[in-house]
């Protein structure tokens, strides 16, 4: 087996894993009352904010 | 007579009830302590040095901070028998499973580096290279993972737990004044005005005691334990146990660089340590040890959070009683990581100022996040049953939430646009 295929193997044995987690936990267990979609959406917000702050601290020290 | 057999009696019930919480003891206390590691070490020195003893206050305000988070994942660990990494994924679905798995393996990952930096910067002080600390402490941390034994490894880490007390005697050799301690360190005040570098310094304090890793890591020892439902009380008392020794290094900390060091700029421990042994020989020398324990405890607990959460996930073998031969990819992604990290250290010119101020960045991505979880989790009644958060709960811990993510959220900023807050 040449080492292009094993590794082949290995990262397709990696994404079926990660296909398997996605499958197991595919339903949310937690019921979606208002108080849960709404803390939910905040932290999307609030993430994507920190994300900006990041990409433009990077943008300013690489053009700086 | 009856007095003596009362007294008797008394003392075989309380001597039960010591053995009983030896047995259960260990999660909280590990925990608790080992959030002590290099990086807050580096946090207490600089707070003393900078503002004597006047923030002593805060810090044991922080104390019971630290416990209402942590006892969560108590609660949580014990009823679910599953670890944070799984809990979210459970309950939350992969999308917000996978953000929490993969930061906390980017915050781990990086806070290793900087445990590294603080065990190569003590040990060097007494002369020996970065290469051969980092090899060494690979080695010790194998042999305490490999035993295959869950309750081995926690009384080892116990052990190192133990030495982080060090502090301790050591504030005792530079003989500070108790009363201007007493007087000055427990009012709250805020030295100075509440300026922007006092608000830093706060922030930073927040930040060392409550770490994102600290969630996944109670609650997988927890799970790995077998601590069941009716030993909540015990593990609850063990995390208050642990959140006052947390508060006793920290307090003891500030008392050895607030006396000697006052008014000097240290920049990490390690040169505390150098300007110590300046005029005090052994406290110098006692804070190196410190440094030194506190690394190893962080890098011991934070390695095994990463491993724990991923064999959660990926529903691999991933206890400290499976040996290698039945656990390989738990252990291998322990090792991966440990190994790597240390490595990092010894790249000549690694950018690990960069790095250890990225880490503060990165967990803010992942403690608002991994909170906000483990309260909505802890609400869930289908799952938590008796041991659903109650209402006063839910205010208490919900106010530090609360504060903690709005505190730490300005810490991050403040970290990527340092000039923002003056």
């Amino acid at each position: 087996m040449s080492i292009k295929h094993a590794l082949q193997t290995i990262v397709a044995d990696q994404l079926e894993q990660v296909r398997a987690v996605n499958r197991r936990y595919a339903t949310p267990r937690l019921k979606t009352s208002p108080a849960v979609r709404w803390a939910l959406l905040i932290l999307r917000l609030y993430l994507l904010t920190l994300v900006g702050l990041l990409a433009y601290k990077f943008i300013t020290i690489l053009t700086h | 007579m009856n007095r003596v057999t009362r007294l008797y009696y008394l003392s075989r019930r309380w001597w039960k009830a010591v053995r009983l919480f030896m047995v259960i003891a260990g999660p909280g206390i590990v925990v608790m302590i080992a959030d002590n590691d290099a990086g807050g070490i580096t946090t207490y020195a600089a707070t003393g040095a900078k503002y004597e003893y006047r923030l002593i206050w805060f810090l044991v305000i922080l104390g019971p901070v630290a416990y209402y988070i942590q006892e969560m994942t108590v609660r949580l660990g014990a009823v679910t028998k599953r670890g944070h990494a799984e809990a979210i994924f459970d309950g939350f679905g992969p999308f917000w499973g996978w953000f929490s798995l993969l930061d906390l393996l980017l915050v781990d990952w990086l806070t290793l580096v900087t445990e590294f930096i603080g065990m190569t910067s003590a040990l060097s002080i007494f002369g020996v290279p970065g290469w051969v600390t980092v090899v060494a402490v690979c080695l010790l941390m194998g042999f305490i993972v490999l035993n295959g034994r869950y309750w081995t490894w926690e009384k080892l880490a116990m052990a190192f737990c133990a030495v982080n007390l060090i502090y301790i005697p050591g504030a005792f050799l530079v003989h500070p004044d108790v009363s201007t301690i007493l007087r000055h360190g427990l009012i709250p005040n805020f030295p100075g005005g509440f300026t922007g570098e006092l608000f830093f310094y706060l922030m930073a304090n927040i930040g060392t005691t409550i770490a994102p890793w600290m969630l996944f890591f109670q609650q997988s020892s927890v799970v790995d334990k077998g601590l069941k439902e009716k030993d909540i009380p015990w593990g609850k008392f063990d995390t208050f146990v642990g959140s006052i020794f947390t508060v006793l290094v920290a307090v003891f900390i500030v008392i050895v660089t607030g006396t000697v060091l006052y008014g000097r700029e240290v920049t990490d421990a390690g040169e505390a340590s150098r300007m110590l042994m300046e005029s005090h020989h052994y406290a110098g020398v006692i804070m190196a040890i410190g440094l030194f324990d506190a690394g190893l405890l962080g890098a011991i607990c934070i390695s095994l959070a990463s491993s724990w959460a991923f064999g959660e996930v990926f529903g691999w073998a991933h206890s400290l009683n499976n040996k290698i031969t039945e656990a390989p990819w738990f252990y291998v992604s322990y090792f991966l990581a440990l190994v790597s990290a240390g490595l990092v250290v010894l790249i000549p010119g690694a950018p690990l100022v960069l790095i250890t101020l990225f880490v503060q960045v990165v967990a803010v991505t992942l403690l608002p996040a991994a909170l906000v979880f483990l309260i909505l989790l802890l609400n869930d009644k289908d799952t938590m049953g008796d041991r659903t958060n109650t209402l006063w709960d839910n205010i208490i811990n919900g106010s530090i939430v609360a504060v903690i993510i709005a505190l730490s959220t300005l810490y991050g900023i403040s970290t990527l646009f340092p000039t923002l807050f003056g």
